[in-house]
């Protein structure tokens, strides 16, 4: 059964193409279609899992290919996958929540009229992902990356008639587009040195050549990474990317795809391992784009940008996690697996306390939605509890490690990290408090109400996960199952024993917790944002997403505008305007050359005098000389 | 005699369907036109069968003295590029043709002379791929600027007479050194032993360095218009605004490629040294054309004028490609002809169908369409995704070859070149957001999806498009034995691999 990871991915293709082939008839049953495709996968993988499990940890990497994709000149690529203990991981997370949010859409889709689209968008993106993690060659990865940021694009802005979805898509792609150019960099660099793309070879012979070229090829990878990810520079376009409807924000913006930088640099870590340079940049970006999203995440008023605001602080752990090397990839993958379910099950949340409040997003108009909603709120309780660390949950032991190897690895990347946890405590209690605590502040004709069954079973299914995922940690399972993908990791001691570090972690989330609670429990929050005029500077550049769309804007997309214009207009006046110039001066000449031919015999003739008198002067002079 | 038939094939037919009966509606003319076109398609698929994909080189030879003074010989053959253009041009003839169905709908007295026009275009493409001598392959180099001007000329719109007379004067510039260029070749191959046009011939001519480059300049010149390279690009975007849809598609997918095409196969074979002497600035100038071609399509106002500079971008690509001196990136070169061709041909007719249905090239008259039509949007997008070389769509292919071996020769340059790869997803999606999404406004709300008609005309595009992402070796493997000839006249060859040599056999192991 190993061998048939190319099954994985075509069967969701299949499901893709299928629906947006298929006419009007198939609205009725498309989804179901849809649903049963991500299942199947997602049995498929489970079967290929336990077939993985029942080997030798030696043993655990099978990689298959379908023959070659190019051959040209010296360039060859197969279509080729690798199905490993990393992959396989992925495998189940994409697919298993990615079924629970075909189930949970089947409801929040229902009255939609283009649902089978949607379906349609779901499928592909499920194959473009699979095809991204289960790749064995970097530009087959690249596929699947870019068909990744094809499905993003299309779901982000599926309610294409509103032109802020239409202008969130466009975002989303281009700034991707950007990381892509170093993820393309990146594989030709590993073409001119290597002579191949093919992601284990690269890796293995990552020692061969110099340091700068690996640095160089570190930076290209985390380049992509930070485009995918949303991570700072590249940043800018995941809160925008919210106007997605919110299962995709969910599946893609939440659990998988915006995890699949730190796929990539797991997956490559050869490379980082040979370069400190590229890990320290890793790092760098890492702490950077943990603080500034949870940050924005403590101002957003908007459900949905919190949580995106969120996801990309929690992106930033996995980033940091994994730029410490050895030491931190198995972690960085158990976070991004238990946030996957933590997180997902969040935004689901989210998307059924809009589904049961007109699709309003504004937290100042919840209130007070614990009764209406009990298993919402429950289920999104249990989220809570994972994401601020609460002990025993799946968020507690997944963070924890990494803040005690940010720790060992450096005092201030672990103070960093920890800061982070007390933030990300403050602002999600305060989403907490201000969505299910406290007094109505409701509009007028908004009846909350807890949504079918079809939404809430995968909440409680991803409720259960963000509870018990922890167990992956138990005796370091996850670091001895990943280490044939990722090698033996080497512990430094933290500077503190680490239950004292665990007790300071703790302290520090009741601090966040209890800080959100006077804030935000203690008094009632205005049912009506302050103005920004009224709150304090953090408040106001956190709303401005620490004014990343104001630099992008003043460094890139002006500059391009007026250099567009300017030769838009040179191209016609300038270039176009010295050929049609050289044009009319020929005939301007030819014109003056007319003038002479009058038509007048007597003119001529006068003209034939004339040349025979300069002849004949000629012919003298020459004579006399 | 296999190619001189698939020249006159479509030839007959456009002589046939000039000479039939005007009839109310076109339909006699149209039916005989686009069977004509399928006929050749046929032809053109068993000619792929003739050809021995092992042997390499010019296959399909034929050869008769024409005009004995001169030495000129009606000689005809391809190698694998030379069979790729051939092929490209008889796959689009057929789409050009059905989806043209009824661009004369409102003119049917003259629906005989615009599809004889088309097709005596497509005899004429076939031959100057497929010439082996260069006084043939002038002739009708030059000859495609005849249908060319009527069809832009005669059936366009708008300043249809300004951008055809443009056209013409601006190409017969070119191929006016191109002609010298041809007379110095007679007159050296004259006092080298007798004259002669052919290929085999010339290629043996010994001549100064000096000469030499004053040839490989009339040739470039005159190929560089035509495909076009900045800054001799300004005759495109206002023919482009001024013929019809199928026009446009054998103008810029086919008779454009004779400039890039007639790059690799005479430039570069019959002037290697010149070649490489002038390949840094042809370098600079094509990776200016990726970069100016993607700024001006986000500038553009007008969406046939949009498509027209995407082209500029992708030329520039192509060329650049060719001059990387790489036996990747040249191979990549000629499938992007083949890719490009199809996907500027699926831009300009669905571009056309809108431009149809709204009356009006200009992007701000549009918005919200996807919602009326939205077959037609999806058709829109795949196009789009293809022009901005989307992995699993065939562009992408051909534009990562000719970047990772450009790469392999210069790291500034091919870096560069892949900034037009973030423009592209600029000026696609831009025009995407512009035209189809958004609310509708009166004028588009009563916007007609594609019939099936348009859809069936349109499909063979989109199939092989999607086909060739997954699946482009059997068109490589035809392109790829063709392109290492040239590699190994020009340039030093291949750079090395930059890595120890021991690992290069590792990681190829039997391939290579």
């Amino acid at each position: 059964m190993l061998d048939l990871s190319w099954l994985l991915i075509a069967i969701p293709l299949a499901g893709a193409a299928l629906l947006l082939t298929w006419g009007k008839e198939s609205d009725a049953f498309g989804h179901l279609i849809a649903t049963a495709c991500s299942a199947a996968s997602f049995v498929l993988g489970a079967i290929m899992f336990v077939e993985l499990l029942g080997r030798d940890a030696g043993d655990r990497s099978v990689t298959t290919s379908l023959g070659t994709w190019i051959d040209a000149g010296h360039f060859h690529v197969d279509f080729a996958f690798t199905f490993d203990t990393l992959s396989s991981l992925f495998v189940l997370l994409i697919t298993g929540v990615g079924t629970l949010i075909h189930v949970y859409s089947i409801g929040y889709m229902a009255h939609d009229e283009r649902r089978r689209r949607f379906f349609a968008y779901l499928n592909l993106f499920i194959a473009a992902m699979l095809c991204l993690v289960l790749a064995a060659d970097y530009l087959v990865l690249f596929l699947g990356w870019e068909g990744v940021g094809l499905a993003s694009y299309l779901l982000i802005g599926f309610w294409q008639h509103k032109p802020s979805a239409a202008a969130a898509a466009k975002k989303a792609f281009v700034i991707n587009r950007v990381g892509d150019l170093g993820m393309a960099l990146a594989i030709m660099t590993c073409f001119a040195w290597f002579g191949t793309s093919s992601i284990a070879v690269v890796n293995d012979q990552i020692d061969t050549v110099s340091g700068t070229v690996a640095t160089a090829l570190g930076l290209l990878l985390l380049w992509g990474a930070c485009g995918k990810s949303a991570q700072f520079p590249l940043q800018a376009w995941l809160l925008d990317a919210m106007e997605g409807p919110t299962p995709v924000s969910a599946l893609i913006h939440a659990a998988t795809m915006v995890t699949a930088g730190v796929y990539l640099v797991v997956r490559s870590h050869d490379v980082f391992d040979a370069s400190p340079t590229a890990r320290g940049f890793v790092i760098a970006v890492g702490l950077i784009t943990l603080l500034a999203g949870a940050w924005i995440g403590c101002t957003k008023d908007d459900i949905k940008k919190s949580l995106a605001g969120s996801t990309m602080s929690q992106i930033g752990y996995m980033m940091l996690a994994a730029g410490l090397g050895p030491a931190g990839y198995a972690f960085a993958i158990f976070h991004l697996l238990t946030h996957g379910f933590f997180k997902a099950n969040m935004f689901l949340g989210a998307g059924s306390v809009m589904h049961g409040m007109n699709d309003d997003v504004d937290m100042r108009r919840y209130g007070a939605l614990r009764s209406a909603m009990p298993i919402t709120f429950y289920t999104f309780g249990i989220g809570y509890l994972a994401i601020i660390g609460f002990p025993g949950t799946s968020g507690f032991f997944s963070k924890d490690k990494i803040i005690e190897a940010a720790l060992a690895h450096n005092v201030w990347v672990g103070i960093g990290a920890l800061v982070g946890a007390g933030v990300t405590a403050f602002y999600m209690t305060r989403m907490m408090l201000m969505t299910f605590f406290g007094e109505k502040r409701w509009r007028e004709q908004v009846h909350p109400h807890e949504s079918p069954s079809v939404m809430t079973t995968p909440l409680i299914v991803l409720a259960a996960l963000s509870l018990f995922a922890g167990v992956m940690a138990l005796g370091s399972w996850i670091e001895e199952w990943l280490e044939p993908a990722t090698g033996h990791a080497v512990h430094h001691d933290p500077p503190l024993p680490i239950i004292v570090i665990t007790l300071i972690v703790l302290l520090v989330v009741a601090a966040g917790v209890a800080l959100a609670w006077l804030a935000y429990g203690r008094q009632q929050p205005a049912a009506e944002a302050p103005a920004d005029s009224e709150v304090s500077f953090f408040t106001r550049a956190g709303r401005a997403e620490l004014y990343g769309n104001a630099i992008n804007d003043a460094l890139v997309v002006r500059p391009v505008t007026h250099l567009t214009r300017a030769l838009v207009w040179g191209d016609g006046k300038i270039i176009d305007g010295l050929v049609t110039g050289s044009a009319d001066r020929i005939g301007e000449i030819s014109g003056e050359l007319r003038k002479p031919q009058t038509g007048f015999v007597r003119s001529y003739a006068l003209m034939v005098l004339g040349g025979a008198l300069v002849v004949l002067l000629g012919l003298l002079a020459v004579t006399l000389a | 005699m296999m190619l001189s038939l698939l020249i006159a094939v479509p030839l007959l037919g456009a002589l046939v369907v000039a000479l039939l009966p005007r009839s109310e509606d076109g339909r006699t003319a149209r039916y005989v036109a686009v069977g004509v076109s399928i006929l050749t398609l046929v032809m053109s698929l068993l000619l792929l069968r003739e050809f021995d994909l092992e042997v390499g080189g010019y296959q399909l030879t034929e050869q008769h003295e024409w005009i004995g003074a001169f030495g000129v010989h009606w000689a005809l053959g391809v190698n694998g590029i030379g069979l790729t253009m051939i092929f490209l041009t008889t796959v689009l003839t057929p789409i050009v043709l059905a989806a043209s169905w009824n661009d004369k709908a409102d003119d049917p007295g003259r629906t005989n002379a615009y599809f004889a026009w088309l097709l005596a275009l497509e005899a004429l493409a076939i031959g100057v791929f497929a010439a082996t001598d260069v006084f043939v392959f002038y002739v009708l180099f030059e000859a495609t600027l005849i249908p060319l001007y009527f069809l832009i000329g005669g059936h366009g719109t708008g300043r249809r007479s300004y951008a055809a007379v443009k056209f013409l004067i601006y190409n017969l510039l070119g191929g006016l050194l191109m002609l010298a260029s041809i007379v110095g070749l007679y007159v050296l191959s004259t006092q080298q032993g007798g004259p002669s046009f052919l290929r085999a011939d010339l290629a043996g001519l010994d001549m100064s360095a000096t000469t030499e480059r004053l040839l490989f300049l009339g040739f470039f010149i005159a190929f560089a218009i035509k495909a076009p390279m900045w800054p001799l690009h300004t005759w495109l975007p206002d023919a482009a605004a001024s013929a019809t849809p199928g026009t446009n598609v054998m103008m810029v997918s086919v008779i454009d490629k004779l400039g890039t095409f007639g790059m690799i196969i005479w430039c570069l074979e019959l002037f290697p040294s010149a070649s490489e002497w002038a390949a840094p600035v042809v370098l600079v100038l094509a990776v200016v054309s990726i970069l100016y071609g993607a700024l001006l399509a986000i500038g553009q106002a007008d969406l046939r004028r949009l498509v027209a500079m995407t082209s500029v971008s992708h030329f520039g690509f192509i060329i650049l490609g060719v001059f990387a001196f790489t036996s990747t990136s040249m191979a990549g070169s000629v499938l992007y002809m083949f890719n490009h061709g199809l996907t500027t041909a699926l831009l300009f007719l669905v571009v056309g169908m809108m431009i149809a249905r709204r009356g009006s090239g200009l992007i701000a008259d549009y918005g919200g369409v996807q919602k009326v039509a939205p077959v037609l949007s999806g058709v829109l997008l795949l196009a789009g995704l293809a022009s901005l070389s989307l992995p699993g769509l065939a562009p992408f292919v051909s534009e990562f070859l000719v970047l990772v071996g450009t790469f392999s020769r210069s790291i500034p340059l091919a870096a560069a070149a892949t900034v037009g790869m973030v423009l592209a997803a600029v000026y696609i999606l831009l025009m995407f957001q512009r035209t189809m999404t958004g609310p509708l406004n009166e004028r588009t709300s009563t916007f007609r999806d594609l019939s099936p008609r348009e859809v069936g005309a349109l499909a063979p595009a989109i199939v092989l498009i999607i086909g060739l992402g997954f699946v482009p070796q059997p068109l490589l493997s035809v392109i790829d034995p063709a392109v290492d000839p040239v590699i190994a006249t020009v340039g030093e060859g291949d750079p090395p691999q930059r890595a120890p040599l021991d690992l290069t056999q590792q990681t190829e192991g039997d391939h290579e």
